[in-house]
């Protein structure tokens, strides 16, 4: 069980960042989004490969209106 | 006060105002002075109509959870309206947060400013000063333009010019407060203690705020709230951005100085002697 945005979210073993995503609605060329995961960017090149350990906590962020 | 913002000061006479009087923070030149927040706008259309009315080029966006729903539109529309994007760290209290929030704009929108905020108290959402130098200190080693959001210190100001930042963006009076600027001579100090462009940020609450900055000595007025949160913001943003060019243009022309008495406009020379009362 990984948690997503702060909510939990059930992964299948070896699955990727990218998998975890694409279930999200978020393709590998959305525009305005990053990712960390435990505290660290993952470089949108790098999602495709990105194993994400079981207790996973992934941010996806997008541009918001504020300042 | 000496000038110390680059502004033409020949004396042409003709009240001609410099035909260009672009503005350049890092290398990147841009026509207009004034820098828009796109929190607080009730509709991207409204957010949309603004940023033409207001001339702005260069738009503040933050970074927040994606929301499935509603995803997309606000990176559309800004791309339409042609200005580049400023992300901005707000919602951060520490130097890690800020420095993470930073890099994950920088993935988002693949540039590398930030107008960086580390606020220390969440009813003031004054800055955090010693969090503030080192989340700048670290950003900039990384290649970051930084646009560090600051008290009105001078003293600050200035060490944020020395460790790298690209301007200094001081606030007036806490954000959203509308207060105007608080302290104008610690804003004319910061204008006289770094080289780096000052810009004008949070407080500004209407035409007549934005015009006293750069009277000031401000090189650009940043507003939100002001704008996005009036009655009507189409027009609020047309007039913040003639407020701008207005106290531009007084900046440049150099105001007369205070005086406690009055001195006559009219010369007493040549007054008529009418003769006893």
């Amino acid at each position: 069980m990984i948690v997503v945005n702060g909510e939990s979210f059930d992964v299948r073993p070896g699955e990727t960042l990218a998998a975890v995503l694409d279930r999200l609605d978020v393709s590998p060329h959305a525009r305005g989004v990053a990712v960390a995961v435990d505290g660290e960017v993952v470089p949108r090149a790098c999602w495709e490969l990105f194993a994400l350990a079981e207790d996973a906590r992934v941010e996806v962020l997008t541009a918001m209106q504020g300042g | 006060m000496t000038e110390t913002t680059g502004m033409p000061t020949t004396l042409t006479g003709n009240g001609a105002a410099p035909p260009e009087d672009p503005i350049t923070i890092a290398g990147r030149t841009m026509r207009s002075r004034l820098l828009l927040g796109t929190g607080g706008f009730p509709s991207l259309e409204l957010l949309s109509a603004a940023i033409a009315a207001a001339g702005s080029e260069l738009v503040t966006v933050a970074l927040r959870r994606i929301d499935p729903a509603a995803r997309g539109s606000l990176v559309d529309v800004l791309s339409d309206a042609g200005v580049d994007l400023l992300p901005n760290t707000a919602g951060c209290y520490t130097a890690r947060d800020a420095v993470l929030t930073a890099r994950l704009a920088r993935e988002a929108f693949e540039t590398n400013w930030v107008k960086l905020e580390v606020i220390g108290d969440e009813d003031t959402l004054l800055p955090d000063a010693p969090e503030l130098l080192r989340a700048a200190e670290e950003l900039v080693d990384e290649g970051f333009v930084v646009l560090p959001y600051t008290s009105d210190d001078p003293v600050l100001a200035r060490r944020l010019q020395d460790i790298g930042c690209a301007a200094v963006m001081p606030l007036g009076s806490p954000i959203g407060s509308g207060m105007g600027i608080r302290n104008p001579y610690n804003i004319a100090l910061i204008r006289e203690a770094v080289e780096v462009p000052v810009v004008l940020d949070a407080g500004v609450g209407t035409a007549s705020d934005a015009a006293l900055a750069m009277e000031l000595g401000c090189d650009a007025v940043m507003a939100a709230s002001a704008i996005s949160r009036a009655q009507d913001p189409v027009r609020m943003a047309r007039a913040m951005r003639a407020a701008v060019h207005a106290g531009r243009l007084a900046r440049g022309a150099g105001r007369i100085p205070r005086r406690l008495y009055a001195t006559a406009s009219t010369p007493d020379e040549g007054l008529p002697d009418f003769g006893p009362a």
